[in-house]
């Protein structure tokens, strides 16, 4: 299933007038992949999933998903924003948020849910294990069971790619390493891109790992580079504090790690 | 209750005054929670202040006050909107600035149009008791337009009010239907201005839904209870202002935010801190 590209950026510069958050950014994702970017606060990690959704232009380069400009390539895209990023006290039902993930182009097309698509939120539901959780209200939710709620949301999408931003914010260590091991599962039919600043979690679930601050580096490969280091110097911090600068420990459990 | 309302219903103007009422109450009730859900007060509050503007006008070239209400407000609500789609977090200077552009354009005409106009106090103020049959028309209209809106787009406006990036990649037509939902807020503002009057209107938008929001946890059931508490308000209001005899919707909203208060007392002591 590799081969075919899903995500493809070419010389992309983004960013804001007076502050340019991304600059010559190349970065190719195949089908199948499971890619890992790592990058400190302000590294232009959320500038770059806003690029790739079609949420702002670049000022410079092409994008495209799915081979198609990102407007049109987002329909394959399973965003999971951080949980932080929604009101948890809005007022709305864990089957209602799912059921968004069943959206589409047209406000026309919108006005019930379909017996076809009620099948596939309930599908994604099970999938995330949390059928049983469908009536309750959001803000009686634990963070672990409302990222599991959002991921679910995107999985009704039927995506191709499933685009992570900080999966772990806000979940405690367990549930986390749960989630990882059903991303792992869906990796078998779905590309992920799991964009976080957390190196420890990421390093061990994902096939390639890349780095970005302001430059995106990724060659496809599982090791952290010395390049990686010199562009993204604040990205290896996490290594260093494991004595390892210049690679991951290839099996690493969440039990070890400090978080 | 039942029965003090029943023996005020036998005057005329205490049954329109009723009637505009519970027609007011449907149209807050769901347009209200939208606002309060979209946080969107601030908005809502500049589209019912700039709406003076059209009334000003409207009085000046002899026209129907009404009218220009409807105009100015639907026109202040797409401005306005797409200021705050455009510019997202610094939006609300811009909004300001357009609710009391409206305000003193609608100050400057009034004065300018010689002769009597004391009924002009009664759109800012409301005048509860003087509704007549073309007003309740009007209110049963902006109802049904409005209750048609909720009910047809329900599911994409749930979308868009809990997670508009979210429905944004799923291209659901974010700022078409956003748009569309402030035009309603301005047919709203034109609906209450009767019963609350323009300076007040943002209190019967936003105090049934933050009292129905304690306790309910979906957007249906609290656009349902919303319009049940504008309904109570409103009721409770008209008989104390009648009684008493003050100004009906000024009570309405004292009444509504004493609730409001009472109910968040009550909630305050009956949810025990999560463990």
């Amino acid at each position: 299933m590799a081969g075919q590209a899903v995500i493809e950026l070419e010389n992309v510069w983004a960013g804001y007038e007076s502050d340019r958050v991304l600059e010559a950014v190349n970065f190719r994702m195949d089908a199948g992949d499971y890619v890992g970017l790592i990058g400190p606060n302000g590294g232009g990690k959320t500038t770059l999933i806003k690029v790739i959704l079609g949420l702002i232009k670049p000022e410079r380069g092409s994008v495209r998903v799915m081979g198609v400009s990102p407007e049109k390539g987002r329909q394959f895209i399973g965003y999971v924003p951080q949980i932080l990023q929604t009101d948890k006290d809005f007022p709305i039902r864990v089957w209602d948020v799912v059921s968004m993930g069943r959206l589409k182009p047209s406000l026309l097309r919108n006005l019930f849910l379909k017996d076809e698509d009620k099948l596939i939120v309930e599908r994604s539901l099970r999938q995330m294990d949390i059928l049983d959780l469908a009536k309750k209200p959001i803000n009686e939710l634990s963070g672990g069971q409302r990222q599991r709620v959002t991921i679910a949301r995107a999985l009704a999408a039927e995506p191709k790619i499933l685009l992570l931003d900080e999966p772990t914010a806000s979940v405690d260590s367990r549930s986390s390493s749960q989630m990882y091991d059903l991303l792992a599962e869906l990796n078998q039919t779905i590309s992920i891109l799991l964009i976080s600043h957390d190196l420890t979690a990421i390093s061990t679930y994902v096939k390639t790992i890349g780095c970005i601050n302001r430059r995106l580096i990724y060659h496809g490969q599982k090791e952290i580079t010395s390049e990686m280091l010199s562009i993204a110097y604040e990205c290896p911090v996490d290594l260093v504090a494991h004595g390892l600068p210049h690679r991951v420990l290839p099996h690493h459990h969440e039990e070890d790690s400090y978080d | 209750m039942i029965e003090a309302l029943q023996s005020l219903l036998a005057y005329d103007f205490m049954r329109n005054a009723l009637y505009a009422s519970l027609l007011v109450g449907i149209v807050c009730g769901l347009v209200g929670t939208l606002v309060v859900l979209n946080r969107i007060v601030f908005l809502g509050g500049g589209i019912a202040h700039a709406a003076y503007g059209g009334i000003g006008l409207a009085y000046y070239f002899g026209q129907d006050p009404l009218l220009g209400a409807i105009l100015f407000s639907i026109l202040s609500a797409l401005g306005m909107g797409v200021v705050h789609l455009r510019t997202k977090t610094r939006s609300d200077t811009l909004i300001g600035v357009m609710w009391s552009i409206g305000m003193a354009v609608g100050i400057i005409f009034v004065s300018l149009t010689p002769g009597f106009k004391a009924d002009l106090m009664s759109y800012l103020f409301g005048s509860l008791l003087a509704v007549s049959a073309g007003d309740l028309r009007v209110m049963a209209l902006v109802a049904l337009l409005v209750g048609a809106f909720v009910a047809i787009f329900f599911r994409s406006l749930q979308a868009i009010s809990y997670d508009e990036t979210f429905s944004t990649v799923r291209n659901v037509p974010v700022s078409a239907l956003y748009l569309l939902m402030l035009v309603m807020i301005g047919l709203t503002v034109v609906a209450a201005m009767r019963v609350v009057g323009l300076i007040m209107v943002i209190a019967m938008l936003t105090i049934p839904p933050a009292v129905a929001g304690l306790f309910l946890k979906d957007m249906k059931g609290m656009m349902l209870l919303s319009i049940g508490l504008s309904w109570l308000f409103s009721a409770l209001g008209l008989l104390v202002s009648f009684t008493l005899n003050l100004q009906a919707g000024s009570v309405i909203i004292l009444v509504a935010a004493l609730s409001y208060l009472a109910a968040a007392g009550i909630k305050k002591l009956t949810t025990r801190p999560m463990a």
